[in-house]
């Protein structure tokens, strides 16, 4: 296997980067979208329901069904690896949105008062005591996330985007185990690598979650 | 697109012999249906069993963790490879038992992990209630544990039925029949209506399914804990965890 | 009857929940284990019905050792009440009180309207045998919790903290309701509670256990309050003990004297009162409240209406304790304690001072006889 990461290391470099980039720019663009939504549904209780509903209905279409579907839609090509971000930022998003909802809403009641008890208005004390305490839950669902959109983005080597999928589509044409092997070993670093990344993140942002209670 | 896709679907031709919509669509559930009910053979008692001992919930934890980061067509990919050259036999049987393989794996965990988060939140004192009211270890199972984790088992069995449908699609990669077919037949003969058609017909059945299924869960649910009545929602932390367990993978 | 030979319950870890424990819970009657948190209180009750097996001794129900029975079968027989109830969110109210019932082979129409007769015996409507747990507010929930027991008419039943998860006004009707369907049922019950007021109230008798699972006394509720056995008892037991002492003590014979009454609705002219103060009464005689001569001079031909009275007074019947004579006096605004006989007319006033009196007759020893009495004092 290293024999054959040596003797093709540039193009597979290069197909690692792309999935990097394919697998990281949703999980932004998700988050960025998904906590004013997530608050909307919290805010305005009315809302929460349908919300719910449609990130349930846009999970159940299958990631290939919608790689193709996309192009259609946005009118890009086929190959464009927009299609694939836009794809898995639907799905973070519909991930997120309701781990947002459900980590605000868990934050008690009883801090809430407070908070206002003290003088926070509404956006103060939504960023300086409710999206804190909703950090964890928000960090774990941004892991689940990640950890599924590197899995997903492989499905896109079907329809010929470049990425680590390659090394499966390659393998299988050549009924040639090693890249194969290769592409699940460096799909699960890259997993395991983004899982790290947001764990040590939610980590420095809640640090009184280490405080060890005596 | 739209009128395109219509187009397609509206012609005939593509509704009748062997390359027609209800013989894919017939072939796709039989490769789901039986994964599926491989998985929740396996997943299902296993889930109900440790959930109820308490003991070994470090597998289901292990199991899930390790399943998630695994790329299903990488997977699909390995298998078949690994399995067809040994199988001696003519027609799909070579591709297709290193397919539900892959398809079995992928729909235990969601199946495993939401039984077994559903028996273990059960309240405690519902718990403690039912044994000290003399209740067999069986009884308790049968009667209170199953009852009140039936919504988190349900809504494992649902994703794990996306993620089988989802892959089912993808078998049409390696030579296997299914509605799969028009996805990768279309791309190679560069004819996006038939891609985009099948692309639908593949998110209509999953969306059905899905459907029918929270049918189904509607009725077997006691009201008592569907909690139409409920008057304020709690963040359930079991739920919480199912629904995350509930990502799509493929 | 239950008794506890000896019985100790240690964990591995080298925690020593119960120590050798002996103990009678007697037939009939109400026994409450109180203590604070970590005396083995609620592991002594678990115990019973063996939702805890003890490390060595014995506990008998009658003449059977409860470790020779099957745990299913015994539990089956022993009524058990938690703290949140643990009723079975999926299953209506009247099958949850129908459980045991069914689980000992009733068929399910009997067992259904035994159900429903049970929630009519612990006070809570017929409709709410369609409802679901969740429906039920806590208090409504721990009554179905107590039904839930009474359904196949065990002769034991094991409370575990039952109302301390309710509020406060729920919690002392429940008690009330409990102390009256007991009284009717006559079950033997252990009652465990971190509550000394709620032990004293409810217990036949008390034990009082300390940390690290020992009894340190068993007693009636009044000689817990006259007598408490050591200093951690007395400290437990708490303040303002020898006066709730006087709650345990008849009254007896009292001698009251005749109060000058006024009619409600009758006028006020010419109303004397040698102190300023009158009593009211209704039509059968049954007092109403105070009236202060002073307030209402004003209009000559005012009468007696419900807006003029003061009600702050406490009415003591003439079967009452000490405790709620004295009550009386200190909360009447005239100073003169109410006394109504059995059937709530007025039957005469003592005064505070007669009271007193009364009570150091009685008592001449030192209610509290511990004068380290530790928080007490």
């Amino acid at each position: 296997m290293i024999d054959y990461y040596r003797q093709n290391s540039d193009q597979i470099n290069g197909w690692l980067g792309w999935h990097a980039r394919l697998s990281a720019l949703p999980l932004l663009f998700g988050l960025l979208i998904a906590l004013p939504l997530g608050w909307l549904a919290r805010r305005y209780r009315w809302l929460y329901p349908p919300v719910v509903t449609v990130a349930g209905l846009l999970y159940t279409i299958p990631s290939l069904a919608l790689f193709i579907l996309l192009p259609g839609l946005l009118k890009t090509r086929i190959l464009d690896p927009t299609n694939v971000v836009v794809a898995l930022t639907v799905y973070t998003v519909a991930l997120l949105v309701r781990v947002v909802a459900d980590a605000l809403g868990s934050v008690s009641e009883d801090v809430l008062q407070a908070a206002t008890a003290m003088g926070y208005r509404r956006l103060g004390r939504l960023l300086k005591v409710e999206l804190p305490i909703a950090v964890p839950v928000i960090a774990a669902g941004l892991r689940v996330a990640a950890v599924s959109n590197v899995s997903l983005v492989s499905v896109a080597a079907l329809i010929g985007v470049p990425e680590l999928g390659q090394l499966f589509t390659n393998g299988f044409q050549l009924s040639y185990q090693t890249p194969i092997l290769l592409g699940i070993l460096l799909s699960v670093l890259l997993a395991l690598a983004f899982d790290s990344v947001i764990q040590l993140v939610a980590r420095v942002l809640t640090p009184w979650r280490r405080a060890v209670p005596r | 697109m739209i009128a395109e896709i219509w187009n397609w679907l509206s012609d005939s031709a593509h509704w009748h012999g062997p390359d027609g919509v209800p013989i894919h669509l017939r072939e796709h559930l039989q490769y789901s249906l039986i994964a599926l009910l491989i998985a929740a053979a396996i997943a299902l008692p296993l889930g109900l069993l440790i959930g109820h001992t308490g003991r070994g919930s470090f597998v289901v934890v292990a199991i899930a963790n390790s399943f998630r980061a695994l790329p299903t067509v990488g997977l699909l990919t390995f298998f078949v490879i690994l399995i067809a050259p040994h199988i001696h036999s003519t027609g799909t049987a070579t591709y297709l038992i290193p397919s539900e393989i892959v398809l079995v794996l992928l729909a235990i965990p969601s199946m495993l992990t939401n039984t077994y988060a559903g028996i273990s939140a059960v309240d405690p004192a519902v718990r403690d209630a039912a044994r000290g009211m003399g209740m067999r270890g069986s009884q308790t199972l049968w009667q209170v544990e199953l009852p009140n984790a039936l919504p988190l088992i349900f809504s494992g069995i649902r994703s794990s039925f996306l993620q089988v449908i989802a892959t089912a699609t993808i078998t049409a990669y390696v030579s296997l029949g299914g509605l799969g077919r028009y996805l990768i037949d279309g791309l190679a003969q560069q004819d996006y209506p038939q891609m985009a058609s099948g692309a639908v017909l593949v998110a209509v059945l999953a969306l059905l399914i899905d459907v029918l299924l929270a049918a189904v869960q509607r009725y077997a649910v006691s009201r008592g804990i569907t909690g139409r009545y409920s008057r304020k929602r709690i963040v359930d932390p079991a739920e919480q965890q199912a629904m995350i367990a509930a990502a799509p993978l493929t | 009857m239950i008794r506890f030979d000896s019985v100790s319950k240690h964990y591995p870890d080298g925690t020593v929940a119960v120590d050798s424990l002996d103990l009678v819970a007697p037939s009939g009657q109400i026994t409450v284990f109180v203590g604070p948190s970590g005396c083995g209180k609620t592991t002594s009750l678990r115990m019973i019905n063996r939702m805890i097996e003890p490390t060595s001794g014995s506990i008998w129900l009658d003449d059977q050792d409860t470790s020779r029975i099957a745990t299913h079968e015994l539990r089956r027989q022993i009524g058990y009440v938690i703290q949140h109830a643990g009723l079975f969110p999926h299953r209506t109210i009247v099958d949850n009180i129908a459980t045991v019932p069914l689980l000992l082979g009733w068929d399910r129409n009997k067992a259904r309207a035994r159900g429903r007769e049970l929630l009519e015996r612990v006070g809570l409507p017929a409709h709410f045998a369609e409802r679901y747990p969740a429906q039920l507010s806590g208090g409504q929930q721990q009554r179905v919790g107590v039904a839930r027991a009474l359904a196949a008419d065990p002769p034991v039943m094991l409370m575990d903290e039952p109302f301390s998860a309710v509020d406060p006004i729920a919690r002392d009707q429940l008690q009330e309701e409990f102390l009256r369907l007991q009284n009717e049922l006559g079950k033997t019950i252990v009652f465990v509670t971190h509550d000394i007021d709620e032990a004293i109230k409810l217990g036949d008798q008390v034990a009082v256990l300390r940390v690290g699972g020992r009894l340190a006394q068993l007693a009636t509720p009044a000689q817990l309050l006259s007598e408490p056995a050591d200093a951690f008892v007395a400290a437990f037991v708490g303040r303002d003990r020898g006066y709730r002492a006087l709650g345990f003590t008849p009254v007896g014979e009292l001698a009251t004297h005749d109060e000058p009454t006024i009619a409600m609705g009758s006028a006020l002219t010419g109303a004397e009162a040698a102190d300023g103060w009158l009593l009211a009464v209704d039509d059968q005689g049954a007092p109403q409240g105070w009236l202060r001569l002073a307030d209402s001079r004003p209009g000559a031909d005012t009468t007696v209406t419900e807006d003029l009275l003061h009600r702050g007074g406490t009415v003591a019947g003439a079967d009452a304790s000490l405790r709620a004579v004295l009550d009386a006096c200190l909360s009447s605004p005239s100073g003169r304690g109410v006394i109504v006989d059995e059937a709530g007319r007025l039957a005469g006033t003592v005064t505070a001072s007669e009271v007193l009196a009364l009570i150091e007759r009685r008592a001449p020893a030192d209610p509290n006889p511990q004068p380290v009495g530790g928080g007490g004092q």
